[in-house]
């Protein structure tokens, strides 16, 4: 039973450090590492046998039965749960790796290594799940790993309130997706994908009457509906617009987890969920323009919020938000085979950009900002190649992964109708955006004068090989997972909607604006940052109203804070001092003192005297044969 | 022939006189007197119910209860004595610890 082997070796770590983390401390990684790599062979097993096209279902038990209602756990194993259970194996392998030279002389690091082994347990588990319950499970599961960790430090305010954010966010998200599996059980009657999915074409005539409780009419059809709602909890976990609010704030934990959680694989859950519901999506064109718009419009937004920041981590996450639009604005194409294909080289490039700035910022003594930083690329030689490699993929330039998939993200868009060819423009202007940004981080951490804290700057060395090597192996595999046919691999199994070629005649025109326009990208990175350093600053000053939207992230932070932080806060201000104090807490006082009052009274009777007991006895039997005679 | 009511009638005062006395005499003989007396009240009853109803049961109980109460005058007693040695006092008054 290898498959089930898959995900409990690394539950099995969990147990073992989890449990035992107090003995067994800094020796976690002896058990979690091993655990981990296990997986990762045991998942080139599982990927050799699907690699023919099979596709394996494997029942494991029976969780409960209720009337009609069996909810079974199982795997679905296909080619796109083979290439995510790689995906997930190897950033996790290499993470764990990297979390050991990251995390040494950490208090927490046992800890941490049972969250991240527990995390890839559940990450494991959703991409293998058959059916809807075990997916949402285990995307509960993987949200609870990601506030654990975020969490890490729990020291620091801002850690505990990104940790909250985040769950809070992905409750708001989850909800939605809870519906959606309720709807999808009511209408099909089963939570099982294969069932779902044979009956799925029944339902596309039907609708459902939103508004029938108020007596109104709005037939919405079932199908967009289902779909919607469990596009709503993609947009939580994959920090969609306008959820995405919590992704940034989640650097506040360890940079390991920001590789593995918040770019490799949790936050791609959304991504996948929607490719493996596709024949769901592919029959409700109203949810695929719905999450083709999103994913744009986060795009956008990301890209336009990563140009400013300071802060590296959040550079990056800011871009991994955009990127995570990329591969929903595929999906909601049709265009799933290309959405998997950049999920899985950016799971590369990414974990490799967020282990490059976890390994200055420990060189650096857990320096941030990108502007204490500068000169490093002589001092940090390993860091600032494989760094470069990323930036390069990240920015799609030819002949790195990233170029490859994210022309196959443009090239479909282009050939899927107008509303495709509009996003296909969006999306290229977006390249321009997103290797500006990538090499604005590149010149500003390695180039130039440095600008390191001068306490710091004596000992600033490239950190040990648990650190560099995930990062050299993440560099090669950004290059190589573009040579290796993963959209051919794919395509029998992410069927897009019928009658949708994903093949233009477009496509040299569009690979060659989209690397030209990657170019000038990194060409006004480096004429901004490098030749002429005094440009950014007077257009931040000429263009203050855009600069400032950006630097403030579009004032979503805000808008929320107003809109809906503060006034819970205000009302769960006022129901504490009314309800709780004035209602609840005055009743159950009140009842205790009550009792107690009742009490004062009654012990007096208690006086220790037989004879007054005698009376009461006497009293009572003649009571009794009173009433005795009476009645 | 006397009426049986006459009996009960006397049973009855004798053993209210006997519950007067235990609910508001002091001292703890006089209290164990009137235990008595309530007890023999209920032994009047015993036998003329059995004279009326042709029932020597009565009577043959009549005997068992004079035995315990004999005994229970002993073992009354033997506590009062204790309670004097512990107390030098028969007051029920001074006999008040089990209270709140």
């Amino acid at each position: 039973m290898h498959y089930a082997l898959i995900p409990l070796l690394p539950f099995a770590a969990f147990l073992v450090v989890g449990l035992a983390g107090h003995w067994i401390r800094e020796r976690a990684h002896l058990i979690a590492v091993p655990a981990v790599l296990g997986s990762f062979v045991l998942s080139a097993v599982v990927f050799a046998e699907v690699a023919d096209g099979a596709r394996i279902s494997v029942p494991l038990y029976t969780w409960a039965t209720s009337g009609d209602l069996r909810i079974e756990f199982g795997f679905l194993i296909d080619r796109l749960t083979a290439a995510m259970l790689l995906l997930v194996t190897v950033v996790s392998s290499l993470v764990h790796v990297y979390t050991i030279g990251y995390m040494r002389g950490e208090k927490g690091y046992a800890r941490f290594f049972a969250y991240i082994a527990l995390f890839t347990f559940s990450m494991l588990m959703l991409v293998m799940a058959d059916n809807f319950l075990q997916l949402f499970v285990f995307w509960e599961a993987v949200g609870l790993c990601s506030y654990l960790l975020i969490g890490h430090w729990y020291e620091r305010k801002s850690a505990c309130d990104a940790a909250t954010k985040a769950f809070i966010v992905n409750r708001v998200g989850d909800f939605g997706f809870l519906l959606g599996l309720l709807l999808a059980y009511w209408s099909f009657g089963s939570l099982e994908y294969r069932h779902a999915f044979a009956q799925a074409a029944d339902l596309t005539g039907s609708t459902i009457n939103l508004l029938k409780p108020v007596g109104g009419t709005w037939e919405v059809p079932t199908l967009t509906l289902m779909c919607l709602l469990l596009f709503v909890g993609a947009t939580g976990k994959s920090a969609q617009v306008p959820l995405h609010v919590w992704l940034p704030d989640a650097m506040e934990g360890p940079t390991p987890i920001s590789a593995l959680i918040h770019a490799a694989t949790m936050v791609t859950a959304g991504v996948f969920m929607v490719a493996r519901l596709s024949p769901l999506y592919n029959l409700a064109p109203g949810a695929m323009e719905a999450v083709a718009l999103v994913g744009a419009a986060t795009m956008l937004l990301g890209a336009s919020i990563a140009l400013t920041q300071f802060d590296i981590k959040r550079v990056v996450a800011w871009s991994t938000v955009s990127q995570l639009g990329y591969m929903m604005m595929a999906c909601g194409l049709g265009a799933y085979t290309a959405g998997i294909y950049h999920l899985l080289t950016h799971g590369a490039f990414k974990a490799l950009l967020f282990l490059g700035c976890g390994s200055v910022i420990i060189a650096l003594h857990h320096e941030q900002d990108m502007r204490r930083m500068g000169g490093l690329k002589d001092r940090l030689p390993v860091t600032y190649w494989t760094f470069v490699v990323g930036s390069l993929a990240l920015a799609g330039f030819p002949l790195t992964a990233g170029f490859f998939s994210k022309d196959e993200i443009l090239v479909s868009a282009w050939s899927s109708g107008d509303l495709g060819q509009a996003l296909a423009v969006l999306g290229i202007l977006t390249v321009f955006l997103t290797a500006f940004y990538s090499f604005r981080l590149v010149f500003l951490m390695f180039w130039g004068p440095s600008r390191v804290d001068p306490h710091v700057a004596g000992h600033v060395h490239e950190p040990p090989a648990a650190v560099t090597v995930p990062l050299v192996i993440l560099a090669g595999l950004s290059i190589l997972t573009g040579y290796l046919g993963i959209p051919e691999f794919l395509t029998p199994v992410l069927a897009g909607p019928e009658g949708a070629p994903h093949e233009g005649g477009a496509a040299s025109a569009l690979t060659a604006a989209a690397t030209l326009l990657g170019l000038a990208g990194i060409a006004t990175a480096y004429y901004f940052y490098v030749k002429a350093p005094a440009v950014p600053g007077r257009l931040a000053q000429q263009w203050q109203r855009l600069y400032q939207l950006s630097l403030h992230k579009w004032y979503w932070d805000e808008l929320y804070d107003v809109t809906i932080v503060r006034p819970t806060v205000r009302l769960a201000h006022r129901l504490w001092q009314s309800i709780d104090i004035g209602v609840i807490d005055s009743a159950v006082n009140g009842i205790a003192r009550m009792i107690a009052w009742s009490g004062w009274w009654l012990r007096l009777l208690q006086s220790g005297q037989t004879q007054h007991y005698a009376l009461g006895m006497a009293m009572g039997a003649v009571l009794i044969l009173t009433a005795y005679l009476l009645f | 022939m006397i009426p049986l009511s006459h009996y009960v009638m006397l049973s009855a005062i004798v053993f209210t006189t006997g519950l007067v006395g235990v609910l508001i005499r002091r001292n703890i003989i006089i209290i164990l007197l009137s235990v008595e007396l309530m007890l023999n009240a209920t032994n009047i009853n015993f036998v003329a119910f059995s004279y009326y109803f042709h029932n020597l049961a009565g009577q043959v109980f009549v005997f068992f209860a004079l035995t315990v109460a004999a005994a229970e005058v002993a073992v009354g007693l033997a506590i009062i004595i204790a309670l004097y040695r512990s107390r030098s006092s028969i007051n029920v008054d001074d006999f008040q610890l089990l209270k709140w």
